[in-house]
């Protein structure tokens, strides 16, 4: 089957290329180091030389948001992967099958959604700080929640309709009443799910870099980059600009892309 | 409504429980010995020896199995005793009482500051659907939607505390340092939910009970206020439970940009000095915060619909 994107949807997608695009170029042919030095240069305006400028060391302005933005788009990438299998597999089983694994998994995202995310996510954090595997583990142990839920409502519908239950009565197997049956019925959804948990993985990491305790300098973080540069504002305001630039751009794109709420 | 209290109660419960385990498995992952660190929390680090560790350790029995320390670790949570702060020394649960305060204080002001925003914008957009206002309102929302909260405080901050000085930047001294992270938090909050009032709000306008009332003779204005209120308060109250978790993270950042002495920017600061007994405590009493308001979101929606108090 074929998705049709909306206007909306498109142009979030237009702007998600956009920022992918000059993460991966800045990576192909720019090759700078987001973290080398020149106290001589600090503050330099953008130039042909530093098309973005130099932040408050004298670090590439174009090597750190390029690093950044592909620290960002890949943790998100990771995490919605991560988080949108186990939460497909999980949901489908519990759906289908419901019985005692149904009543367990409900039992303990119940309990997983009685803390805040960002607050679990901060309690990781202070497991072992400034290490992203952690970061990752955290954000997708948050995100795989809304997932399952959303599948398992779907399954439930899914199975008991008589299209679903002619198919078992034919005799196909499970894995044809899957990807002719529930697959398609939850496409719509999970993609839009995908697009806002992208967007809340890259909230969440910017968020903790925001209060000091997600990656630890000099890595290119886009949160971190706020803290840091926030001090110079009235010196370089333009450099101040380019994270929040790019973490608004991101997360509207992908809102865009997402459409409407579920 | 006892099926209602139950469940937050049993959610309330798993927050400690689950905190608890957390920091009990954070302070052993702590690097260094624990005796050695609580006697240099008690004695300084310039008076702590090999000895005084070891008479910490007798009097604490830390040489004891780890599962009756954790078991002992859970019942003194039951008994509300959070440890010493290893930062400052103090009680954890004082310092938390008093971060408490000027937390309540600004999830308060903002979410007041959020409805006073919300509702109006809402329902005047519904009442003119698809006009201007409507249009404006939605642009404005999406834009403001598409940043994190921290992202709308720092622009805050920029115009009216950096570029015009009308507010402080940051503290606590007074109710001038309350308005820019309380217009914060409830414009991030606002952006969401005065699109929920729009569209419950037109639903209830084009449904049929609502032209019935209007055929028999009701002005709109009585129409609205005496049929549609309440039915368009109830998919406003249960977004509400949705929106809470949002609200909370929000605290976490705008209380940490602002440095408003509240359990958020505590939380954050414990997490950065690896200070657990805090950690625990600010996790906690956000997560039961959380499941407060969640509770009283409850009971909200069971006083506002009737309809589902019928099946008890």
């Amino acid at each position: 089957m074929r998705l049709r994107l909306k206007p909306g949807q498109r142009i979030g997608a237009a702007v998600l290329v956009g920022l992918a695009g000059f993460a991966v170029l800045e990576w192909l042919l720019n090759a700078g180091d987001p973290a080398a030095q020149d106290l001589a240069n600090a503050f330099a305006p953008p130039s042909l030389g530093e098309p973005l400028g130099t932040d408050q060391f004298g670090r590439s302005m174009l090597a750190r948001m390029g690093a950044a933005l592909r620290l960002s788009l890949l943790l998100s990438l990771l995490c919605v992967t991560t988080s949108a299998s186990l939460g497909i597999a999980l949901g489908v089983v519990a759906g289908w099958r419901r019985g005692l694994l149904d009543r367990v998994l409900s039992f303990f995202l119940n309990l997983l959604l009685a803390l805040p995310g960002l607050v679990l996510i901060l309690l990781f954090a202070g497991l072992a700080p400034g290490s992203l595997p952690m970061l990752y583990l955290a954000i997708s142990l948050v995100l795989w929640v809304e997932y399952f839920r959303v599948v398992r409502a779907i399954a439930r519908g899914v199975v008991a309709s008589p299209p679903m239950q002619a198919s078992r009565m034919l005799g196909f197997g499970r894995l044809y009443c899957f990807r002719r049956h529930l697959w398609p019925a939850m496409l719509a959804p999970l993609l839009s799910l995908a697009a806002f948990g992208a967007a809340g993985a890259i909230l969440a990491l910017a968020a903790l870099g925001f209060v000091s305790v997600g990656l630890k300098p000099p890595t290119a973080e886009l949160g971190l980059m706020m803290v840091e540069l926030f001090p110079y504002y009235s010196d370089a305001p333009w450099v101040l600009a380019q994270p929040v630039l790019a973490v608004f751009l991101l997360v509207l794109g992908l809102q865009l892309l997402a459409g409407k709420h579920p | 409504m006892i099926h209602l209290f139950l469940k937050r109660l049993g959610q309330a419960a798993f927050v400690c429980w689950s905190v608890g385990t957390l920091g009990f498995a954070l302070m052993r992952l702590l690097p260094g010995d624990m005796a050695f660190r609580i006697a240099a929390g008690r004695y300084g680090y310039d008076q702590v020896n090999l000895a005084a560790a070891e008479a910490v350790r007798a009097e604490l029995g830390l040489d004891r199995p780890a599962w009756r320390l954790y078991l002992e670790w859970l019942f003194d949570l039951l008994r509300l005793d959070l440890g010493d702060s290893l930062v400052s020394g103090l009680p954890v649960l004082g310092e938390i009482l008093h971060l408490l305060g000027h937390t309540l204080l600004l999830a308060g002001a903002a979410m007041l500051i959020a409805i006073l925003i919300a509702v109006p914008v809402g329902l005047f957009a519904a009442f003119r659907a698809e006009g201007w206002f409507d249009r404006a309102a939605l642009v404005a929302s999406a834009f403001l939607r598409a940043q994190p909260v921290f992202v709308i405080g720092l622009l805050l901050l920029l115009i009216f505390a950096l570029e015009l000085r009308l507010f402080p930047v940051a503290g606590f001294d007074g109710a001038r340092y309350l308005v820019l992270p309380a217009i914060a938090l409830a414009l991030s909050m606002a952006a969401v939910s005065n699109r929920v009032v729009r569209h419950s709000a037109g639903a209830v306008i084009a449904s049929a009970f609502f032209a019935f009332a209007r055929v028999k003779g009701l002005s709109f204005a009585q129409a609205f206020v005496r049929h549609g209120l309440r039915n368009g308060a109830l998919p406003v109250l249960a977004f509400l439970g949705i929106q809470l978790a949002g609200a909370i993270e929000g605290i976490v950042m705008i209380e940490s940009l602002f440095s408003w002495p509240g359990l958020g920017h505590g939380l954050a600061h414990a997490v950065f000095n690896r200070d657990v007994p805090m950690i625990q405590g600010a996790a906690m009493t956000l997560g039961l915060i959380f499941v407060g308001l969640n509770l009283a979101v409850d009971l909200a929606c069971h006083l506002v619909d009737p309809r589902g108090r019928s099946d008890e």
